[in-house]
């Protein structure tokens, strides 16, 4: 998918540039995009050494434990029919808080360990359960703490309140995963008929 | 006051961080450390599809293509409020992490990171998730082939934050 993407733009790009006269500029501009995007990656090093530094510490402090006690009493409402001490849950749980957290390297094996505890008790194997179509549409909406990478790209690019999103980002994106989980629940319930 | 508490945040974050794992008698610098070198190797990781991506990007961008896309969809964007720049954004951000970013930077570079549009790409960034490759990673670990309605319920959450996203910019910074 993404190499059809990919070569579709160099494509376009070319044949654009051609249309337009450009095309000295386009290939001039694939030097100057390289060359930026290791400007970028130097300028998000010491910002992501520095806040994953900090959640290893969070994490080996037990904080992921803490907090995940927190988003417990949630899972009643999005897992009715698991029970909140289940495996599957303590998992989702766990791979909830990481995400939060922003630790996507802990949050990727947690949520992988979920999907096989919630395959266990599927009934249907190789057609989705609810439970995992309800954690698979939390998993692709975000909700973060704090969005580094953005705020990081923001200062390097020179801003004068790279902080200035947080907020929004949080409104936002509380609001798309409460959409993802009322439509979720709705298209349940819409085929309930058909995978009990 | 909004602002403060956002560029307080962070500060406050590492301090209970700090505070909770000294109570806890953890060697705290060698967790960070740890935790550091993985960010690096995380940002290393990603450094070869960040320059494919940002060079075929600027060549989009400076061929006039992406204004031509751009224009080809103001029909749709320009009735809900949706600043045209960030719909390649918005179409890339479900299918590539890295190919999102790559966008993010070039739009914070061209339309400077505290113009409308700029805030606009920096939220919707921050508050989505790269769909198409988490249900891909998720689903193939355990089988599933028929994954019912999670992808019309994850788009129309990415629908949402891009909504969203634009519309609390329009509020917050009054514009």
């Amino acid at each position: 998918m993404m190499g059809y993407i990919w070569g579709g733009m160099i494509i376009a790009a070319f044949c654009f540039g051609a249309v337009n006269g450009q095309l000295e500029a386009v290939a001039q501009s694939a030097l100057t995009g390289a060359e930026n995007a290791v400007t970028m990656a130097l300028g998000l090093l010491g910002m992501m050494c520095f806040w994953s530094g900090m959640l290893e510490i969070a994490k080996r402090a037990g904080l992921t434990e803490k907090l995940a006690r927190l988003i417990r009493p949630l899972t009643k409402l999005l897992f009715p029919k698991l029970s909140a001490s289940s495996p599957a849950v303590t998992a989702m749980v766990m791979n909830m808080t990481a995400n939060f957290l922003g630790l996507s390297n802990a949050a990727t094996p947690l949520g992988l360990a979920a999907m096989a505890e919630l395959d266990k008790i599927n009934p249907h194997k190789g057609t989705a359960s609810d439970e995992m179509c309800m954690f698979v549409v939390i998993n692709t909406a975000s909700i973060s703490l704090i969005p580094t990478t953005v705020i990081t790209l923001r200062a390097a690019a020179g801003s004068q309140d790279p902080f200035g999103i947080l907020v929004p980002v949080w409104i936002c994106s509380v609001t798309a995963v409460i959409i993802g989980v009322i439509a979720a629940k709705l298209l349940a319930r819409r085929d309930r008929g058909r995978y009990l | 006051m909004l602002n403060t508490l956002s560029a307080g945040v962070l500060p406050f974050i590492c301090l209970v961080i700090v505070f909770f794992a000294m109570a806890k008698k953890i060697d705290i610098f060698d967790a960070f450390l740890s935790g550091a070198k993985d960010g690096l190797k995380t940002l290393f990781g990603i450094l070869p599809a960040l320059v494919g991506l940002i060079a075929a990007i600027t060549m989009f961008r400076t061929s006039g293509a992406l204004e031509f896309l751009t224009k080809l969809l103001s029909p749709i964007t320009k009735p809900l409020g949706i600043p045209g720049e960030i719909m390649p954004l918005a179409l890339l951000r479900p299918v590539s992490g890295s190919g999102a970013l790559a966008i993010v930077s070039d739009l914070l570079k061209t339309s400077g990171p505290d113009s409308f549009v700029g805030r606009v790409a920096s939220v919707v960034m921050g508050s989505t998730e790269t769909t198409f490759y988490t249900l891909a990673v998720y689903y193939g670990s355990v089988n599933i082939k028929n994954s019912r309605y999670t992808v019309p319920a994850a788009l129309l959450a990415d629908l949402t934050g891009l909504l969203v996203g634009t519309y609390v910019c329009y509020v917050f910074f009054n514009v």
